[in-house]
């Protein structure tokens, strides 16, 4: 079985990306590189769903990737408008 | 086959991902991070949900196709906040490294004729 050796190193791959985006999210010199962050950071909790669910053989955790992805966009349309204009609904 | 078809896809896009996180970790400015993480990152979950489907697929329990509802989601969302944030960047005159273009000697004639300073703008390199 390959994937059991492809698997824990796509892992450890996905955990330095989130070590990475969470640097960014801390030191990030301005606000619109930590909403940049958090974007990258919701991919990253994205990517390690789905591979949790290869690894457990579970689609349970698809419903919940979904979720992640929507709140996401939302949170960082939010976040951007609230830059843009000050007010996020008008 | 299949094994080797899985193992490459998730390595892919496990690899992808990294690169995007580590582009927004080391890129110089604004404008060079905002590149990394949403192209390649994007490009690197799309992968991995590849892999995703074509394994649930395989399980014998009929076509998998909740991954196609979040790649098709990912894929359109993704070029909008990206949009959007460059749009919040412009808007507080971040730092840029990139040169400013040449002004087009129209503009420098009326300049001239006015009397008027190149105006500095607020956050360019010095």
């Amino acid at each position: 079985m390959l994937t059991t050796i492809a698997l824990p190193v796509a892992f450890a791959l996905v955990s330095a990306a989130f070590a990475l985006s969470a640097w960014r999210l801390l030191v990030g010199p301005d606000v619109p590189d930590r909403i940049l962050a958090l974007d990258t950071l919701y991919i990253n909790a994205i990517a390690l769903l789905v591979l949790l669910g290869i690894y457990l053989t579970s689609a349970l955790y698809f419903e919940a990737a979904l979720l992640i992805a929507l709140m996401g966009f939302v949170g960082t349309v939010a976040l951007c408008k609230y830059l843009l204009r000050g007010d996020i609904i008008e | 086959m299949l094994d080797i078809v899985l193992s490459l896809l998730i390595l892919a896009g496990a690899l992808f991902t990294f690169i995007g996180s580590l582009g927004l970790a080391r890129l110089p400015d604004f404008y060079t991070r905002l590149h990394a993480p949403t192209k390649a990152t994007t490009l690197g979950v799309g992968s991995l949900l590849i892999a995703s489907a074509l394994y649930f697929s395989t399980q014998g329990e009929g076509v998998s196709l909740h991954e196609v509802l979040i790649t098709v989601f990912l894929f359109i969302t993704a070029p909008a906040s990206a949009h959007l944030l460059s749009k919040a960047a412009l808007h507080l005159k971040l730092r840029s490294l990139a040169q400013w273009p040449p002004e087009s000697p129209e503009i420098s004639r009326l300049k001239g004729a006015s009397g008027a300073q190149s105006p500095q703008r607020p956050g360019s390199p010095v």
